[in-house]
């Protein structure tokens, strides 16, 4: 099994070509690009597999997720790449070398085929993991490091590849014995900024696939911890540490992370966002606890987590206030804190306060939104005065979607029906008020909208409803032919 | 032996007492509805620091929703309202909208909502609440027969509502009453408007309102009118009122009085 060449093959140009091979592939002479005939025609016990994007993207992204445990600068070199900035973290891992060792040896043990490098340029060390894994250069060493290597290693692409090399430029230290301004005439300003990036003369910046929290903590296990007493007893340490940190500089936490790292390489993230900025360990102990309580797949330790990080990714400064003096404040306090919880547990938009908007059309009166991060603006917004001495005007329970109902006839084509079926019940109508018309929003790019006659209407069983025509009669429903129809009639609300 | 089961009963006797205590220390806590009869059935009014249900068939949930609504407006003026419901019921009766909340004089901006999607999480999330006493008060929106909702979550509620000092109101739309530790049940129907011409404006919401259960007092069915300006629940005006189904009048529709109001 071991010898037998395997290939994974992707569909270009409407044929088959390999798109990765493996060692013993490799050794048979195949290579990437060639036609799967060619690849058959040289070897015909080939086992070949189709090439998944998706998946190799996917699993690229869950091996960042994991390399987040050296640092937390990670950033996605596709198709199969990584860069991790390790400034200031080698130490953590007993030096450059034991971080190198460290990774490598995790990721083979996980199944992968690793080749990695430590260079000063994200660059250089890239051109070395072609051709020289395991090298660490040293600042000021990289021309010297990659001046033997073929001008393959660059990445460049095959155009540029192939022509260096009938120009007789074999590795990257003919090239650089060039004048720059000829490798530019030749093969573009890219190329040539390439080149120096990898000789170390300046460094393309690596964009990180996560923005850098403002504050971490961590806890690393010998012995994997896997015990849902260990992992709250481990949170909640981390906690206290968070916590410690920011108050140093009067912040609180407005939304946290919480990463488990699994023994097996799997990596599961929690966040808890906070409508507030979270000052007291015992509320982040407490988030967490309901937000992991309530998840609909829960934390699978396996074989245990050998790594928890606590990291507050979005913090504010802390308004010191004398709450003692204030009740109401501290009446306020304790709403945003049952809302955090119920909203860590359920999810923050499940949870929402009411904004009143400017226009008359019913569905759009009223805009729900996160109390979490709206509680302050709701509780002071102007809703419209309501009319004294009148009834209600609007429902009390309005539909989403507004219901169509029957009607038979209406003996005045702008009057209101005598009856009408909703929901398979027939309600014959006792009381009318109305109509109120209500013009549509023309300013709305909404599909076509039209006038609206509501009429408050009680049945006879005293149930009050909303009802609308949708459309006016002769003006604006028409049927196929152009005459005037009957225009729709929908329940939009019910009053109380 | 008889000694040993003496003073264990003097402690259960003890026990039995300090829990009556208890409760007769948050029964002094009520709040006047309006309607004198009513008032008087409840001992003085709705008492606060304990659960209340509604229950109503499903197409009267509105006039249900109504009921609650001037409940909550009653217990509490200026604490928030947190009100809790189940996807379900939004679908069902539409979702409580604050504008037609306004309309009944409640402030919406005291109003929270919590869109739980089963009940399992709306019955945590208000128990949750109930234990809060930044609230004034807990609406929880069940919609439909809940197995979850037994004697337990019932007893846990109304425990979370006595230690904290916050109501909890409990709409149930298209359930059937069961056993359960709440202070008072209703069964909620929309009542008719008062007799007039088809084309009158029909007024304040009306409701038939019959109390199944009170555990300090007697039960009864009133028709209770809510008065949105002062907030508060009155008597309906004296005439008979039809408990029966009305017939539909038929009266000539083209002639209506009723304002006419254009908006847009």
């Amino acid at each position: 099994m071991q010898d037998e060449p395997n290939i994974v093959v992707i569909k270009d140009n409407n044929a088959l070509v390999i798109h990765s091979l493996d060692d013993a592939a490799s050794r048979l002479g195949l290579h990437i690009g060639q036609p799967l005939a060619n690849a058959r025609a040289m070897c015909p016990d080939l086992k070949v597999f189709d090439a998944d994007v998706v998946a190799d993207a996917k699993t690229l992204s869950d091996i960042a997720d994991w390399c987040d445990r050296f640092t937390p600068l990670v950033a996605l070199d596709p198709p199969h790449g990584l860069f991790l900035d390790i400034t200031g973290c080698a130490h953590l891992f007993g030096g450059e070398a034991a971080l190198l060792q460290t990774l490598v040896r995790a990721l083979a043990r996980q199944g992968f085929a690793v080749s990695a490098a430590i260079a000063g340029t994200s660059v250089c060390a890239r051109t070395l993991t072609r051709q020289a894994s395991g090298t660490i250069v040293a600042d000021g060493g990289e021309a010297e490091a990659i001046n033997r290597l073929p001008v393959s290693a660059l990445g460049a692409g095959e155009a540029i590849t192939t022509g260096l090399r009938r120009a007789g430029l074999k590795t990257i230290g003919d090239v650089a014995s060039r004048a720059p301004h000829e490798i530019t005439a030749r093969f573009g300003a890219r190329f040539s900024t390439l080149l120096a990036h990898a000789l170390g003369q300046g460094d393309a910046p690596i964009s990180p696939r996560k923005p850098l929290p403002d504050y971490i903590v961590e806890k690393r296990f010998p012995e994997p911890i896997s015990t849902d007493i260990m992992i709250a007893m481990t949170l909640s340490r981390l906690a206290d540490t968070l916590i410690a940190a920011m108050e140093k500089q009067g912040k609180g936490a407005r939304r946290l992370e919480a990463a488990f790292f699994r023994t097996d390489g799997v990596v599961r993230a929690i966040m808890v966002e906070t409508g507030r900025p979270v000052t007291r360990s015992a509320v982040i102990d407490r988030l967490f606890r309901e937000r992991l309580d309530a998840l609909a797949d829960p934390l699978d330790p396996g074989f245990g987590f050998d790594m928890v990080r606590l990291s507050a990714s979005r913090t504010e400064i802390v308004v010191q206030e004398q709450r003692d003096l204030d009740a109401h404040v501290h009446d306020n306090d304790e709403l945003a804190a049952l809302i955090d919880r119920i909203a860590a547990r359920i999810g923050g938009k499940r949870v929402v306060v009411h904004l009143p908007q400017d226009t008359h059309m019913p569905e759009h009166a009223v805009l729900a939104v996160s109390a979490q991060h709206h509680l302050a603006v709701a509780t002071h917004a102007t809703w419209p005065a309501r009319m004294e001495s009148e009834p209600p005007l609007r429902p009390l329970r309005l539909f989403e979607k507004p219901e169509p109902i029957k009607v038979p006839f209406a003996t005045v084509p702008d009057g209101p029906p005598h009856q009408f079926t909703w929901r398979r019940a027939l309600h014959a109508v006792v009381r009318v008020e109305g109509p109120e018309r209500i013009a549509m929003e023309w300013w709305r790019q909404d599909d076509r909208q039209l006038t609206r006659d509501y009429f408050r209407i009680e049945d006879a069983e005293g149930l009050r409803f909303w009802i609308f025509r949708d459309g006016l009669y002769e003006g604006e429903v028409f049927d196929g032919d152009g005459k005037p129809a009957s225009p729709g009639w929908y329940v939009h609300g019910l009053f109380a | 032996m008889s000694g040993a089961r003496g003073s264990a009963l003097a402690i259960l006797r003890g026990q039995i007492e300090r829990i009556e205590a208890a409760e007769v220390v948050h029964q002094r806590d009520r709040v006047a509805l309006g309607h004198s009869e009513v008032d008087c059935a409840l001992k003085g009014g709705l008492a606060r620091a304990a659960i209340h249900e509604v229950f109503c068939e499903g197409r009267q949930g509105a006039a249900a929703t109504g009921f609650v609504t001037g409940l909550a407006g009653r217990v509490t003026t200026r604490k928030p309202l947190l009100w809790v419901r189940q996807d379900f019921s939004d679908i069902e009766t539409g979702a409580l909208s604050m504008s037609g909340l306004a309309e009944l004089g409640l402030d919406p901006r005291r109003v929270v909502m919590v869109r739980a999607a089963d009940v399992e999480s709306a019955l945590r999330a208000s128990a949750d609440a109930l234990a809060c006493d930044a609230l004034g008060a807990v609406v929880l929106e069940l919609w439909g027969e809940t197995r979850q909702f037994d004697l337990v979550a019932s007893r846990k509620l109304t425990l979370a509502a006595q230690s904290s000092g916050v109501t909890g109101l409990l709409l149930r739309m298209a359930a059937q009453p069961l056993p359960s530790t709440a202070e008072t049940r209703w069964m909620l129907r929309a009542a008719h408007s008062p007799p007039g011409a088809m084309w009158s404006a029909w007024g304040a919401p009306r409701f038939d309102a019959e109390l199944l259960r009170n555990r300090h007092g007697p039960c009864g069915r009133w028709i209770m009118e809510w008065k949105c300006d002062e907030c508060q629940f009155s008597e309906s005006p004296a005439y008979p009122q039809p408990v029966a189904a009305a017939p539909a009048r038929r009266s000539d529709p083209a002639i209506f009085p009723g304002a006419q109001r254009r908006a847009g």
